[in-house]
């Protein structure tokens, strides 16, 4: 343990950029501002519990819930193409779908209004097939869209990486027992690729449920998610209190289930979030 | 609060020196950092009066007055010209946020017209220039739009369910729903809120959307028939796609002044004069408001425009309308109530 020291730069950096955030965080959170001046108090927490409230948080977690799903159920088939692929073309692949990553996230959203809106590309082709045009824009639909076009490389870049260092030899020795290929999927590979899918589920769940661009430009305001509930306590109602509640009951939230997906996973490797 | 932003901004002070250190130097000009609303000026002009004073601008913008305030509160950074509108400005003049300006440095605001002087958000003329003024209204599109529009009831029509757009803005849209059922913009009852609480979140399946800037945008390519919207980006809208029109609603709607003010953030005072000054100057006052398409309250400026510009009704209206227009007041504490019916309308399904 000679080099310790390289660690430091890392330890002053963490302590300055993690632990004291969170700390003036958790401190804004449990304190009050009055007429007498500051106060301890867990009011701040209690006003979240309001059904007005709540009711938000129960919108987050469902359109980050379906958002997940999808990136799911699309992401791993993409993975096991991309997994199966011969060598040459494996890298390439994930080139592509890398490559719309490098450019902005947001820029890649607003693309997608010129895309949905009403005289967007898809209305202006279905019209010009004489096909009535579809409200995209706007809609739950449209949000849940921006999420998973955005958020899918994260669930399928670390199934990949799990997926290509299966053991080629355990599926064969299936094959040699006499599964087929839907039982060397069920019994081999998809087990085997499970802490993948744990970390992708996070990494994908962790953004969605936060997010406040995507809601607010596709969603056009409409959808009040966590992510603009805790943004408008910050920046219109000047509410730092309240809005360092709402962040550190998150904090709880995202921890608590990154921490359930993690039970599954204690002696596998794959998951790099801990 | 106080003592914990206390904090936080020496916390943050500690981290700029930390990391600042070594940056030292520069070309030795002075820096000022100018914070407006998103396109509310001809940047060139920026450029222009770098040139001239040999003065670096670091130019932000903001969309609503809201986060500029927000911004500007923890002091975090050094602002030392700002664009807040009437309520804003009592606001903060009221927290003790902005500086007198010393009117010897601005001398061309002899050329601001005093109906826009002595107003009541700064009775006594010390911590603003009027820069530009306006009301809020509707703008719509004549072919999608068969009737007149007259009254804010149209935004409720249900002929025209999810082709309207109203603003991300929490005075704006409650203000709206206020004046169709007849009250003060301002108003501090309870009942009076509750009922236009109501009337947005019945009016919400009809709307298309809440946006701010965007919607010029989308209004010229025809996204939806009718916006609220400021009379200035109504006058730039317009200019793009004649088939739009914008009416102020005959129960009344709101009246601003944006001024430029010096937070006491800043550290230039004497430089943001001189901005504040430029930006007066007849021949740059022009420029800004051909480009920005907002209502100028500089006398020269408004007599150099077209005739066209000038006697439009969008831009210039009449004592008519204006006489049914409120300005906003600064709100104090019932901030929180207009701020929770505004959570309870952005929440609802």
């Amino acid at each position: 343990m000679k080099n310790r020291w390289i660690t430091y730069p890392y330890i002053v950096w963490m302590i300055l950029f993690i632990v004291v955030p969170i700390i003036l965080v958790l401190s804004y959170s449990i304190t009050l501002e009055s007429e007498q001046g500051l106060s301890f108090t867990l009011e701040n927490y209690k006003r979240f519990f309001d059904p007005l409230y709540i009711n938000v948080l129960i919108h987050s977690i469902n359109l980050a819930l379906i958002s997940t799903t999808i990136c799911l159920i699309l992401g791993y088939p993409m993975a096991m193409i991309i997994a199966r692929a011969p060598i040459a073309y494996r890298n390439m692949l994930v080139l592509f779908f890398v490559i719309p990553m490098w450019m902005n996230f947001l820029l890649r959203t607003y693309a997608w209004m010129s895309l949905l809106e009403r005289s967007g590309l898809i209305n202006r082709l279905l019209t010009s097939i004489n096909l009535p045009s579809l409200n995209l824009m706007y809609t739950n639909g449209a949000v849940i869209l921006g999420m998973v076009y955005n958020f899918l490389p994260f669930m399928v870049l670390p199934i990949y990486s799990v997926l290509i260092k299966i053991d080629k030899n355990l599926i064969e020795a299936a094959q040699d027992l006499g599964a087929n290929d839907l039982k060397v999927f069920l019994k081999v590979t998809l087990p085997l690729s499970l802490p993948g899918v744990f970390s992708g589920v996070i990494m994908v769940f962790m953004p969605a449920i936060t997010t406040f661009v995507i809601p607010r430009l596709l969603g056009g305001g409409q959808f009040t998610l966590i992510g603009n509930l805790i943004e408008q306590q910050f920046l219109s109602s000047g509410d730092w209190n309240f809005g360092s509640a709402i962040s550190m009951f998150m904090l709880v939230v995202i921890l608590f289930s990154s921490g359930l997906m993690g039970r599954y996973d204690k002696d596998r490797e794959g998951m790099g979030l801990w | 609060m106080k003592n914990l932003k206390k904090r936080f901004i020496m916390f943050s002070f500690v981290v700029l020196v930390l990391f600042t250190l070594t940056g030292c130097g520069g070309d030795g000009k002075i820096t000022i950092n100018v914070y407006n609303w998103g396109e509310y000026m001809d940047e060139t002009l920026v450029d222009e009066f770098e040139e001239k004073y040999g003065i670096n601008v670091n130019y932000e913008v903001y969309d609503t007055n809201e986060a500029m305030y927000q911004k500007i509160k923890p002091g975090g950074v050094n602002y030392d010209v700002a664009f807040p509108s009437d309520y804003m400005i009592s606001k903060m003049i009221r927290e003790d946020m902005l500086y007198e300006i010393d009117f010897n440095n601005v001398p061309n605001y002899k050329y601001i017209d005093d109906k826009f002087k002595y107003l009541e958000y700064d009775p006594n003329n010390q911590y603003s220039v009027p820069y530009m003024w306006g009301t809020v209204g509707i703008l719509y599109n004549k072919t999608m739009v068969k009737e007149p529009v007259d009254s804010w009831n149209i935004l409720w029509d249900e002929k025209y369910e999810k082709q309207i757009f109203m603003k991300d803005s929490q005075r704006e849209t409650i203000g709206v729903a206020l004046q169709k059922l007849g009250y003060s913009l301002n108003t501090r009852n309870l009942d009076e809120l509750e009922e236009a609480k109501e009337e947005l979140i019945k009016q919400k399946p009809l709307v298309l959307a809440y946006v701010v800037d965007e919607l010029k945008d989308k209004m010229i390519s025809g996204e939806a028939a009718l916006a609220v919207t400021w009379a200035g980006d109504a006058a730039v809208i317009i200019e793009s796609n004649p088939d739009l029109a914008y009416v102020v609603p005959r129960e009344g709607s709101n009246f601003f002044v944006d001024g430029m003010v010096i937070p006491k953030t800043s550290k230039h005072k004497k430089e943001a004069e001189m901005f504040i000054n430029f930006i007066c100057e007849p021949e740059i006052a022009f420029k800004n408001t051909v480009h920005i398409g907002y209502s100028t309250p500089h006398m020269e400026a408004k007599k150099m425009l077209p005739e066209e510009v000038a006697n439009n009704p969008v831009a210039y209206p009449g004592d008519d309308i204006l006489e049914k227009c409120q300005v906003y007041k600064d709100l104090g504490d019932m901030v929180k109530v207009y701020d929770r019916i505004w959570t309870e309308v952005k929440a609802a399904k």
